[in-house]
């Protein structure tokens, strides 16, 4: 059962041929076995996860169940959840219990989704390895030792190893596609402003971006549906109505569109990798799209553009956390009202968060602020305008999501510019807004990799459209790793 | 050597919002400490701030009413700086691009008119509290202020005395009373003020270096603190030193400005556009509706209460300084029979004189306009004289009574019956016949003596032209 999809799950359980309870503990055993070796959950909610189930069986018995009620999902520990432990991946808000719900919990749990549990993150959704969590790392369930990809690395890993049929991620320069790539599962990252980011504990505001993380596009289609939709507590939260998801997902994709972007295959791109997502690009062909080449010629600006903008937000996001109303408190702390605040933040920060907050505060600052944040915006609104024209000549973009398939744990810590240029691929959606998808397009050495599809502001559907019809072709999404059968 | 002030202010008024600028929780002053923050105003993981329309509404009011550009797009940034009663570690303000700029207004200081430029006035959150007494050495923090909507109004440095400052700052402060977009209470804090000063040796063009004196939450205190600081940079100066730019606060207890900070460290704020709120977008539309809904502004009324009421320039800028004494103004005309003048010198001279002596608000008036409408009516219709109507005044004030029961219990009624007024000039002419003898041989300026003394036998209640006319009747021709 635990390795049938959402929708298939669904089903089941409108056809009574399991109940929500029954799915639910058969999961919540699965992550009590295997959890220990992944690491994927920092949290777990059996209590709340079983009253839930219980209650989605009883609005199933009343003939009241949307598709999602009675099945069990993880929240990505970002997500504020009422009464639960959200930290956030760290020691800063280990001992934080949020006294509300993020909207994408709340409409997700309206719909009658089970809460299993908050999974692993890089703290502060820090990170493309999961590594600087203050949890500790999660494995990749394709091979130990290896990274599941960040920062929604706890999210991709549950859904990949068949622990939860879908999870909730976000995505600022990546961090739900790239998990998504080198786990071998299905991320959307939605329109800037699609999903709500009320109680999703801020990143970077102007990029943050929640999304599902689910092992088909038809799945992340019926998660989508139930996140997104105006919030009037989150003033960047589109007003469009939701548009009908699924019921888009059986178009043909004849004489679509699509452009790779060349300069996406330059030499840093992994050759097999590259194989890969040519010969993905050659499936959709087959399909009926028709490939052309688009130029987005600043796209090599656009590490370099985030790693300003990003941490320039994080800096002033992070500030709240002061030890004063709730978070870290250094038993050191003194009386002196400087040195408290360094204790608290000194010792509650990780490595990776403080050297962001340092970046952030220095491109800020009086005398730098034109040549790096300015500079940066610059640089952003030309990264848009690449897409935006490239969007005259194409419906969707497609390319690699990643540069190579998952690494060692360890690799990379040392060597942030190696570590950033993972989501080299991924960030200009980010910047420019858009919303894009990873979708399961081969293996090399054993290992996933993703192809990533980016579509203009809104045009969800059409993603997740080309990504059901290439599934429909394909069965690399079906492929699970052997240890978690 | 003769020195020139400079000064320009950064008055803060309190936008008068049921609730803050970027919540729902309510601004009322005085609850419970932190009972009136919410998540938002306590800056908890992952809220975010959603505007109040109504502030921006209020916004366009005042830079209409000030000639400001209203801009099409203005931007919230972030100041950032670390403070325990800053919960967010940021406040929320505008830099770059404020909602209103460029406007003017103008003052009359004694016989000068001049006009103050209105440089910008932006949005921005306030603070919480730091409560540093009560708690054993420790700092408590009081987060219901945090969120309360401002709106900073920043003149250009202009104003060249004390007392033009404060001339100023009492106009500004009147406006926005006008405007209903702020209560104007000093006392909780709904309108402060920070000064900078500085001094140039007269005939300079260039500015000297300013100092900023902080929260001055009065209008005494704005002037007299300035007079301290600007003396104290003439004295430094004229001693051979150099002022130097910092933050100071008055103190007067002592009558003297100190440094805000034993060590003045350089502030980086850190300014950004805050990407959680769009830019705010303000169409000819909105100002349109905005302008439709202004109430009648000072010029306007002064001008208005000339005319209509036909009273002196000077009373009519008297009435309509405070919005609230020029609404009492005319509640007092509209319920007398008394002629608007009469009114108008009642309310300037008693009313105003006994406000002051106790240091009220128009709005605490211990005689309300109904009241005085009904004294004036007593007067006007002669139950009582002019100047026993101040003694019935007085005894309202002092809570005695209502008008009607003070004129009756008292027997202040006027004595209007010409017997009895009669009987009492028969009794003066009895009694005075020396200066009875001097009227009849021509020197009638006597008279006024006699009536006098009437009204002295009558305790003042006896209408005076009467007794002028019965005095001149009985006495009877002079020769």
């Amino acid at each position: 059962m635990h390795t049938q999809t959402l929708a298939q799950l669904s089903k089941a359980l409108r056809d009574k041929r399991i109940s929500s309870r029954e799915l639910t503990a058969l999961l919540l055993d699965r992550i009590a076995a295997h959890d220990d070796s992944l690491n994927c959950f920092i949290t777990t909610t059996p209590e709340l996860a079983l009253e839930q189930a219980a209650a989605a069986d009883a609005r199933i018995a009343a003939g009241e169940a949307t598709p999602l009620t009675g099945i069990p999902i993880a929240h990505k520990d970002i997500f504020c959840t009422s009464g639960v432990r959200t930290s956030c991946g760290s020691r800063m808000l280990h001992e934080f219990v949020s006294p509300y719900d993020a909207t994408v919990v709340a409409r997700l749990a309206a719909a009658g989704t089970v809460t299993l549990g908050k999974t692993n993150m890089d703290e502060f959704a820090m990170g493309s390895s999961n590594e600087t969590s203050f949890y500790g790392a999660v494995q990749n369930p394709w091979r130990s030792g290896l990274v599941p990809g960040g920062s929604s690395g706890g999210s991709a890993a549950a859904v990949a190893a068949r622990l939860c049929p879908a999870a909730t991620g976000t995505d600022t320069g990546g961090s739900i596609r790239q998990p998504a790539a080198l786990t071998g599962v299905t991320g959307l990252k939605p329109t800037y402003g699609r999903v709500s980011r009320y109680g999703m504990i801020a990143f970077a505001s102007s990029l943050d971006q929640a999304g599902p993380i689910t092992r088909t596009a038809q799945d992340a289609a019926l998660m989508l549906a139930a996140m997104s939709g105006f919030d009037e507590r989150d003033s960047t939260s589109l007003t469009d109505p939701v548009p009908d998801y699924v019921g888009e997902l059986a178009q043909r994709i004849d004489g679509l569109r699509i452009g790779v972007p060349e300069n996406f295959f330059d030499a840093g791109l992994d050759a097999d990798n590259a194989a890969a997502v040519r010969e993905a690009l050659a499936e959709l062909e087959r399909l009926g799209a028709k490939l052309s080449a688009v130029n987005l010629r600043n796209v090599h600006l656009s590490v370099p553009a985030y790693y300003v903008v990003a941490p320039a937000e994080a800096s002033s996001n992070l500030s709240r956390f002061d030890g004063i109303r709730f978070g870290y408190r250094s038993a050191r702390a003194g009386d002196d009202l400087r040195e408290f605040y360094m204790r608290n933040r000194g010792e509650g920060f990780g490595q990776e968060v403080k050297r962001r907050i340092l970046t952030g505060t220095y491109v800020l600052s009086a005398g730098y602020y034109d040549a790096y944040y300015l500079q940066a915006q610059k640089v952003r609104r030309l990264i848009s305008d690449d897409f935006a024209a490239a969007f005259k000549e194409v419906d969707v973009i497609a390319g690699p999501t990643t540069p190579t398939p998952a690494f060692p744990i360890g690799q990379k810590m040392d060597d942030p510019v190696q570590m950033y240029l993972n989501d080299i691929y991924t960030i200009g959606a980010n910047l420019a807004g858009l919303p894009a998808m990873s979708v399961p397009c081969g293996f090399v050495d054993d290992l996933p990799v993703g192809l990533q599809l980016i579509a203009p502001h809104r045009a969800e559907g059409l993603l997740l459209r080309v990504a059901h019809q290439f599934q429909l072709a394909t069965d690399w999404h079906t492929r699970q790793p052997a240890a978690f059968a | 050597m003769d020195w020139e002030i400079v000064i320009g202010l950064e008055i803060h008024a309190q936008l008068a919002t049921r609730s803050k600028i970027f919540s729902g929780a309510a601004t009322a002053y005085g609850a419970a400490a932190n009972s009136q923050a919410c998540l938002v105003d306590l800056g908890y993981p992952g809220v975010l701030p959603v505007l109040n329309a109504e502030v921006v509404n209020m916004a366009i009011r005042f830079g209409l009413a000030t000639g400001c550009t209203i801009a099409d797009v203005s931007v919230f940034a972030r100041k950032n700086y670390f403070y325990p009663d800053l919960p967010k570690g940021y406040q929320i303000s505008q830099y770059e691009l404020p909602i209103v700029h460029d406007g003017q207004l103008e003052i009359v200081n004694g016989d000068t008119r001049k006009t103050v430029r209105i440089v910008r006035a932006h949005l921005e959150e306030d603070a919480g509290k730091s409560l540093h007494e009560d708690f054993d050495g420790r700092t408590g923090i009081d987060l219901n202020r945090a969120g309360t909507p401002l709106l900073e109004i920043v003149s250009a440095p202009d104003l060249r005395s004390a007392s033009e400052a404060g001339t100023y700052m009492r106009r500004i402060h009147s406006l926005v009373q006008y405007l209903e977009i702020c209560d104007g209470n000093l006392e909780e804090g709904s309108f402060r003020c920070d000064a900078n000063v500085s001094v140039r040796r007269n005939g300079d063009t260039k500015l000297g270096t300013r100092t900023e004196l902080k929260n001055l939450n009065s209008f005494r205190f704005v002037e007299k603190a300035i007079e301290i600081e600007a003396q104290r940079q003439i004295d430094l100066i004229e001693d051979g030193g150099k002022v130097v730019q910092e933050t100071r606060l008055f103190d007067p207890n002592r009558s003297v400005t100190r440094p805000m900070r034993s060590k003045e460290e350089a502030n980086d704020y850190r300014y950004f556009p805050d990407p959680d709120l769009l830019p705010v977008q303000i169409s000819a539309q909105r100002i349109a509706e905005v302008r439709n809904g202004l109430p009648e502004l000072p010029d306007a009324k002064r001008d208005r209460f000339c005319s209509e009421y036909e009273l002196s320039a000077y009373d009519a800028d008297v009435l309509t300084a405070q919005r609230a004494l020029a609404d009492y103004f005319e509640a007092v005309v509209a319920k007398t029979s008394a002629r608007p003048k009469i009114a108008a010198n009642w309310i300037t001279s008693e009313l105003l004189g006994a406000l002051n002596r106790e240091g009220l608000d128009v709005g605490a008036s211990r005689i309300d306009a109904p009241a005085l409408a009904n004294l004036l009516d007593r007067i006007t219709d002669a139950t009582i004289s002019g100047k026993i109507g101040k003694e019935v005044f007085d005894a309202v004030w002092a809570g005695e009574g209502d008008v009607e029961s003070i004129i009756d219990e008292r027997g202040l009624r006027q004595i209007t019956d010409t017997a009895s007024i009669e009987a009492l000039v028969d009794e003066v002419l009895a009694a005075n016949p020396g200066q009875v003898e001097q009227y009849r041989s021509g020197k009638t300026q006597v008279i006024g003596f006699l009536v006098g003394q009437v009204m002295k036998a009558s305790k003042g209640k006896a209408n005076p032209q009467q007794v002028n006319t019965i005095l001149r009747d009985k006495l009877g021709p002079t020769q």
